[in-house]
This record gives structure tokens, C-alpha cells and sequence, in this order.
């Protein structure tokens, strides 16, 4: 298939390349599929023709095209100078490049010689010999440089490798420090008090049933870490809780989880009243928040961790300790604690 | 400058550069006409106008996570707490003179971009132009993909507006997911636990308009350097052969056409700027850690991401203290299986076929069942984890439980690219009974003899005629000359320039109209 021409015609044609003469030549098909060489003068060559059935309608299209550009690159100048808005400056800018663009398209497409043309390819694959060669000088002035230099080879490989290790030390140590504790922790401690955004601790009587609140302690309100939601589940006595060991935790009803989803960190923000669920906004995973906010719809695999709150003799929501798990998403030594 | 001040001019270049030493080949570098070609180079023409509308960006953007209090030309954000980056992109947007322009031109130039480079790769496969010699290059296109896809994350990133933050924290929790060193890499990046440090914001800032477009730009060069030296790859049929290229040659067709299709794509660029809306992030609000925006949705190119963390069931492997969470998973593992195997391909299919040759003629997707059914299935699949990003939309949209929504995506990532990679199997089969060969059939004429004898010729071609497959002519044989409007004499010699100073018209006599 790729073979329709007998053979490409190699010398038998006058004007090649080197001869020093310019009398084109040219390949034309005698139209019955096979091919000769014919010397030919250019304006003869339907190759060498423009593209255009109509040169002059090509050429007013193009002239027609720049002109439009010129005057919408104009435009951009005097609604620039005027401060106007972003509509008529893109708007004269992108149609001024849009017509310029054109305009040279046409131009090209059709006023300049339609082809086809073709060049020759040599095939990628090298000399065996030259190759041989080449890796044969290579390898023996190599060889000139070790010859019983085996030590300072080795030394020369030892150094190199020093210097790749420690130069990785800037390059990502450097960054930051340690995790540490930093992704076991909140700075949710013992008697914390549930602050809102606005600086508020909050009372018992703050939230009424059914409201949904975002809380911190004290010292790191706004905090990606240690954000809780804080639900007035019911209006008195312990939330429901499906561990015994949590009876105590949600006193006058109300139940605190971190807001941090344990499937990829957002924060689970939409509350569906009706439902009792918590829904993370980002990719839907839904946590029922009478069963100690265990998942049951979308990727999040873990409940998220809740915190244990009492009400203090003031009136005042405050936290019985941190979280008793590593909150947020998880990591690869999440169960073997801070290294 | 006059004709001869332009001659010395280049003299002086040549006589210290030796331009002309390789003598016509670099006017004579010849590039095939087809259609598919030309989508690499919006990547390219896109490319330059990130660059451009982004050094514009630079010299008004400040890269800082520190707080501000606005007040700025935007009303209903006045008096708000904001990070710098955040109040400086507003005032790039509100208080700089063609300033949202730029940024919006910027954001389109870069989706674009990411498009081009996806379709470009997809034609790459279906028609088989990595198999050797383009290996390498296959594997620097698909490194280009990936970064752009990175350097895209960075720089929405840097408004620091609730979108962007949001999309930060999936990053950081994704990076922490990977196994053994996951957290420290995250910690590190980030300078510490999420949000991290003020640090994090400047050095997004420096990957994104120095580090990792330095890295871009080495390998589009790499890239360019190899199609060079490679040549085109072409389409069988019009006289193209392995051992040629067939099309037009650099100067003055090629020249003129890519120099359209530039400012063709910087004027869609700047147009889709001027009139469609994006990312205004005045409308997002700040970022701020414990507040998120309804139907979160990041930019196109990370919406397949998206969308299989979103599908993904609530698995995650635990170990005695240690565990590999679930983002791992579709966060890490999918498109590390995925970019392997695109990296790995053309060696896999080298060695199965055990096709060791050369191949500069393009194949047809169709001849190569295999090949194409296998790259249908793949897009298939990423495609419809796109679908999956806009779950919450669709069940709303549709008041539909987005319950069955998300079990009918768990279902249809699994079915849908099995039913694409079988149709597109027996599709290609069906197709190949077909013939053409890519190229324009020539008309036949069925004659009858005087003895009744029927016999069929193909018409020959008409040299007027656009439609006809003319034989390629050897680029280094002609002389490409200027000829006077009805100056040509027909054998080759012109007429003398009609106005003394050697301006000719470049039009060639056209007896064969
Ligand atoms: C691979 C190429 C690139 C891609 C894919 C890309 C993508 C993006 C995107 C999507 C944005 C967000 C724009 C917004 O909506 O606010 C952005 C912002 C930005 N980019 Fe780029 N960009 C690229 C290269 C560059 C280069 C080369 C520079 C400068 C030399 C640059 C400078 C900036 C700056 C300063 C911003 C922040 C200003 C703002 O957000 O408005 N970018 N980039
Ligand atoms: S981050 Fe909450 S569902 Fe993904």
C-alpha cells in the first residue's frame, strides 16, 4: 500500500538537488496510477498551484479578516484607555486574535501553494559498526582512567553516594517538622470549654433541639484540627449511644463529633435534621448520629470519633477530655501512635 | 528595514551561528496536512498563553497566607478577615485594569491546555504513533500530562478561596494515605498538620510559576527535539511511504498556518475569558478550615479524582497498628495503575506483538481491535468516574435518592467499560470489512467498448480539482518562486517585476482552472 509508485525516482531526472541548476522537477502522475518523472516547469505542476478555485474571493476574504483584526486590536486600545469591563476588553482583544488568526489561515490555506510536497525520512536505527565503535572508545578510554585506580573509583562512588543522601536531607527534611503528635491530638483537653467561632462559650440553654453548632476550645478557635460539631440531639437526659461506655458523654442531649471526615478531612457540615444524619459535603458520606455517628453511605470508612462533654456547675459545655482516637482521615501508623 | 539592511543583518548572525550551513533542509521540513495534527499545538499555543497571561499574574498576585482585612473594590466582601493571597486576588480581579482578563484567560488557557494534551494523547494511541522510535517521547508526553494536571491543582490552589482550601485538604489527606511515608511526605509538604504553616501558600506559589513550569517547558522542548529528529508520523495513502513525510513544507505554508492557528487559539482563549465566567472566587467567599461550599467541584481534569473518591466503597485495610486508608485507593493506587500502564504500553504491545520494526505510517484504529478496544475501555472508565464527581448534582437535579445514584456509579464503573471495550471491539472488526484506506476514493468510469466489453478506469485526477490525491513532489527539487499576476510565461521564466523593486505578488497562473 504505502508503495503505489513503482520507485522513487532517483536520478533519472534533471535538477537535483546539488546540480547547481534551479529547473525544478517534479513527480506528476500520468493519472492512471502509475507514476513517471517529468520535468516540468513549475507553473505546470497542479502541486505548485494555490489552493484557491477563486484567488480573488480567497484574497478579500483575507484582506477582509486582517482588516477586522486591525480593527478590533484598535478597539482594545480605546476601551482599555476608556476602563471598561471585561466583556469589551476580551471581547475586541479575543476577536482581533480571532480575525488575525483567521486571516493568516486563509492566507496560507489558499494563496500559497497547496502541495502535496514530501521529504525523506532515513529510519531512526544506527550503524551497527558506528555504534560498535562508538562504545568501544567509550569503554577503552574509560578503561585508561581506572586501570589500577579500582580505590579511587570506589572512593569516587562512595562520595557521590554521601552527597545524594545528604543532599535530600535540605531538600525534604527541611520542609517541615516531624508529625510527632501533630496528627494523633486536638487541643481538646479536660475542662476545655465549647467556644463558638465568635468567641463564645456555649451554655446548655445556647442551642435548642435540633440546632447544630460548630465549637473549638478556647485557645484554637477556627481550627482545621480540633473543629467539632456540636447537636442538640434531644432536649434532656443522656443522647443515645450504642456504647455503654459512653452513657456519660452527652449530657442534656447533646453530642459532639469532630467535624474533621474521616474519608478524606472535610469538614461534615450539612446536617439533615429529619434524618439524624451528618453528611459530608464533599463526597456525600453520611453519618447517623444516634448510632455514635457511625458511616452508612459513601466512602468514609470509620465513625467519626466523638467527644465526651459534661455541664459544669455554671451552666457551661465543657469537654471531659480529647478525642480517645486520632480524628480525621487516616495514615499509615494511625493505630501504632506518635513515633 | 530595507531588503538589504535585513541581509546583513542576518549575515552577521550567520557569519557567527552558521544558519545556512544546513542549507534549505529547515525551510524544506515538511509537515502532513491532517486535521489530527494540529491538537498537540493548541497544547503548545495554549502552553504559551498560560505563560504570558501568567507572568502578567505575578506582578500582581501576592503569595501569602497571612490575614488582611479587605478593602477593596469588591462591596460585599469589604471589612472581611481574608488571607492576603485571597484579598490580592480579588483586588487582581477588581482593581487591576484588564486584570480579570488575564486571570480568566489564565484558567481557561490552562483547561484548555490539559484538554489538548488528553486528546492529543488519545489520538497518539488510537493510531499507534508511539511504537518505535516514539517510545521515548510517548513516555515525555504522558510526564507532561501529569504535571500539567499537578501545576492545574497548584494554581487553583493559590486564590485561597473555600473551593481551593477544600480541595487542598482532600490533597493533603490523600498524600498522608500512601503507605510508610505518606504522612511525613504530608506533613513536610505542608510545613505540618493540615492547613500546615503560612509557608504553604508561597511555596505552592514557586512550583507553580517557577519549578514545575521550568520542568514543563525542558521537556515540551524534549518533546519538539523529538519530532524533529523523528519526523511526522502520517497517514498512509497520497504517496506517503515510511521512508518520506508528505504535506507542506515549513516555509512559507506551514509558517503561515500555524501562525494562524496561534492567534486562532489565543483569540478563543481571551473571548471565552471576556464572556464565560470562572472560578469567581468572590462568589466562594475566604477559606476558612471548618467551613465548606455546597457541590464542591474542582476544575474538569481533577473531576475523574473526584469521582472515584466518591465511588469507592468503604473499604480500608487494617493491620496490627498500622493501616492503608481508603483515599489510598482511588487516590493513589488508581491513577498510579493508570499512569504505569500508560507508560508501560507501547513495550507491553511491542512485546506481545512482537513487532520490533520501525513505524512511521500511521495504522487506523480499526485494523488494531485490540489496541483500540483496550484505549475505548479506559476512557470509558475514567470517563464515567467524571460522570461520578457530580453524584449530589444529579440527584438533585433528577430528585432522585442519591443512594441509587451512587450504587447505579459503583455498578456502571465496572459494566460500562466492559461493554465500551466489547463493542468497540466488534465495532473495529466490522469496520475493517470496510475499505478506504483514510484517503478520498477517486471516481471510477465504467466504460463499454465498441465490441460490448466493459471495463472500468479511474478517473484521472483533475488537476483544479481540490478533491483529487496529487503525487507528492520532492520538496528539495523545486524552486517555490513568486509569480506575477498574469505574469507567468508557462515555461518557467517570469515575466520582469512590473514595478522595478523586485515586489512580486505571490500567485501562480492557473491554466488548469
Ligand atoms: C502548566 C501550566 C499552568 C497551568 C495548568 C496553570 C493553571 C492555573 C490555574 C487553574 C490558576 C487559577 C486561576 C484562577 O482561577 O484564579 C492559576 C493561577 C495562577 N497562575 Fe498559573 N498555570 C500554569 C502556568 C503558570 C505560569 C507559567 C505562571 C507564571 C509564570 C503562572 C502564574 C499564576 C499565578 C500568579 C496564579 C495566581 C493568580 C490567580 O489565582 O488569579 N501560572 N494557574
Ligand atoms: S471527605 Fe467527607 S466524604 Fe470525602
Amino acid at each position: 500500500m504505502p508503495d503505489e509508485r513503482e520507485s522513487r525516482p532517483g536520478g533519472e531526472h534533471a535538477g537535483g538537488p546539488g546540480d547547481g541548476l534551479s529547473r525544478p522537477t517534479i513527480h506528476a502522475s500520468d493519472g492512471r496510477g502509475s507514476a513517471v518523472s517529468v520535468a516540468k516547469t513549475p507553473a505546470d505542476a497542479p502541486q505548485l498551484q494555490i489552493g484557491a478555485k477563486h484567488p480573488r474571493r480567497a484574497e478579500v476574504t483575507a484582506a477582509a479578516l486582517l482588516v477586522l483584526a486591525v480593527l478590533a486590536f484598535a478597539g482594545f486600545g480605546a476601551v482599555y484607555i476608556q476602563g471598561a469591563s471585561n466583556p469589551w476588553l476580551g471581547g475586541t482583544l479575543g476577536a482581533g486574535m480571532l480575525f488575525f488568526g483567521a486571516g493568516t489561515v486563509v492566507w496560507g490555506k489558499y494563496l500559497m501553494p497547496r502541495g502535496p510536497f514530501e521529504e525523506e525520512r532515513h529510519l531512526m536505527a544506527a550503524d551497527p559498526q558506528q555504534r560498535a565503535d562508538l562504545v568501544a572508545d567509550f569503554a577503552s578510554r574509560g578503561r585508561v582512567a581506572v586501570q589500577r585506580r579500582g580505590f579511587l573509583t570506589k572512593l569516587l562512588a562512595a562520595g557521590g553516594a554521601v552527597m545524594g543522601v545528604v543532599l535530600a536531607f535540605p531538600l525534604l527534611r527541611s520542609l517541615g517538622p516531624k508529625p510527632g503528635l501533630t496528627l494523633y491530638t486536638t487541643k481538646w483537653k479536660k475542662g476545655s470549654y465549647l467556644t463558638t467561632i465568635y468567641n463564645q462559650r456555649l451554655h446548655v440553654d445556647d442551642v435548642a433541639v435540633g440546632g447544630i453548632v460548630t465549637v473549638f476550645p478556647e485557645d484554637d478557635v477556627g481550627s482545621a484540627v480540633s473543629q467539632t460539631v456540636l447537636i442538640r440531639y434531644q432536649s434532656g437526659g443522656y443522647a443515645p449511644t450504642p456504647f455503654p461506655e459512653r452513657q456519660s458523654w452527652g449530657p442534656h442531649g447533646y453530642l459532639a463529633f469532630s467535624k474533621v471526615c474521616t474519608h478524606a478531612g472535610c469538614p461534615v457540615s450539612l446536617w439533615e435534621k429529619q434524618l439524624g444524619k451528618l453528611v459530608c459535603p464533599c463526597h456525600q458520606s453520611m453519618f447517623i448520629v444516634a448510632d455514635a455517628a457511625e458511616p452508612v453511605f459513601g466512602p468514609a470508612p470509620r465513625p467519626l470519633p466523638q467527644l465526651p462533654l459534661y455541664v459544669d456547675s455554671k451552666g457551661y459545655l465543657r469537654a471531659q477530655g480529647g478525642f480517645d482516637e486520632p480524628i480525621g482521615p487516616g495514615f499509615w501508623s494511625r493505630g501504632a501512635g506518635p513515633q | 528595514m530595507s531588503a538589504q539592511m535585513s541581509e546583513r543583518a542576518y549575515a552577521w548572525v550567520d557569519d557567527r551561528l552558521a544558519i545556512s550551513r544546513g542549507g534549505r533542509k529547515l525551510l524544506d521540513k515538511i509537515f502532513p496536512d491532517h486535521w489530527s495534527f494540529m491538537i498537540g499545538e493548541i497544547a503548545l499555543y495554549s502552553f504559551l498563553v498560560l505563560v504570558v497571561t501568567g507572568i502578567f499574574l505575578t506582578l500582581y498576585y501576592v503569595p501569602s497566607g497571612s490575614d488582611t482585612v479587605y478593602h477593596g473594590a469588591y462591596a460585599p466582601l469589604v471589612g472581611q478577615k481574608m488571607s492576603i493571597s485571597y484579598a490580592s486576588t480579588l483586588d487582581l480581579s477588581f482593581g487591576v485594569r484588564a486584570g480579570l482578563l488575564m486571570r480568566q484567560a489564565h484558567h481557561w488557557a490552562a483547561d484548555i491546555f490539559i484538554g489538548s494534551i488528553v486528546v492529543h494523547m488519545l489520538r497518539v494511541f488510537f493510531t499507534g504513533a508511539y511504537r518505535k522510535p516514539r517510545e521515548i517521547n510517548w513516555i515525555v508526553g504522558a510526564t507532561l500530562l501529569t504535571l500539567a494536571i499537578f501545576n492545574g491543582f497548584l494554581g487553583y490552589s493559590l486564590p485561597d478561596d473555600l473551593i481551593s482550601g477544600t480541595g487542598l485538604r482532600i490533597g493533603f489527606s490523600i498524600l498522608e494515605s500512601i503507605p510508610i511515608v505518606g504522612q511525613f511526605l504530608a506533613v513536610w509538604l505542608f510545613g505540618g498538620n493540615y492547613p500546615g504553616t503560612a509557608a504553604i501558600i508561597p511555596r505552592f506559589f514557586i512550583i507553580h510559576v517557577l519549578i514545575l513550569p521550568l520542568v514543563i517547558i525542558g521537556l515540551i522542548s524534549a518533546h519538539l527535539a523529538m519530532i524533529i529528529r523523528h519526523k511526522h508520523t502520517q497517514f498512509p495513502g497520497n504517496g506517503a511511504r515510511e521512508d518520506n513525510v508528505v504535506g507542506s513544507p515549513l516555509w512559507p505554508v506551514y509558517a503561515a498556518k500555524a501562525q494562524g492557528f496561534f492567534f486562532l487559539t489565543t483569540g478563543i482563549t481571551f473571548l471565552l475569558g471576556a464572556f464565560v465566567q470562572i472560578n469567581p472566587i468572590w462568589l466562594y467567599g475566604p477559606y476558612e478550615p471548618y467551613k465548606v461550599s455546597y457541590a464542591v467541584q474542582p476544575d474538569w481534569y481533577m473531576g475523574w479524582l473526584d469521582g472515584a473518591l466518591r465511588v469507592m466503597p468503604a473499604w480500608e485495610i487494617h493491620l496490627p497498628g498500622h493501616m492503608i486508608p481508603n483515599a489510598f485507593f482511588p487516590g493513589i493506587l488508581l491513577p498510579g495503575l493508570t499512569f504505569g500502564a500508560i507508560y508501560a504500553y507501547p513495550f507491553i504491545e511491542a512485546k506481545l506483538t512482537g513487532d520490533r520494526r520501525e513505524h512511521h505510517l500511521l495504522d487506523r484504529p480499526r485494523d488494531h481491535p485490540i489496541r483500540t478496544s483496550i484505549g475505548a475501555s479506559v476512557f470509558a472508565f475514567y470517563f464515567v468516574m467524571f460522570g461520578a464527581s457530580a453524584t449530589d448534582v444529579l440527584a438533585n437535579y433528577l430528585h432522585l435518592d442519591l443512594n441509587y445514584v451512587l450504587v447505579f456509579f459503583r455498578y456502571v464503573t465496572v459494566v460500562v467499560p466492559l461493554l465500551v471495550l466489547a463493542i468497540a471491539y466488534k465495532l473495529c472488526k466490522e469496520l475493517q470489512g470496510t475499505d478506504g484506506g483514510g484517503r478520498r476514493k477517486r471516481a471510477n468510469v465504467v466504460m463499454r467498448s465498441a465490441t460490448g466489453a466493459y471495463s472500468t478506469v479511474p478517473v484521472a485526477p483533475h488537476p483544479g480539482d481540490v478533491q483529487a490525491a496529487l503525487e507528492p513532489v520532492a520538496i528539495d527539487e523545486v524552486e517555490l518562486v513568486p509569480v506575477l499576476v498574469n505574469g507567468g510565461n508557462g515555461d518557467g521564466t517570469t515575466a520582469p517585476p512590473a514595478d522595478g523593486d523586485g515586489e512580486h505578488v505571490y500567485r501562480i497562473p492557473r491554466e488548469y482552472r
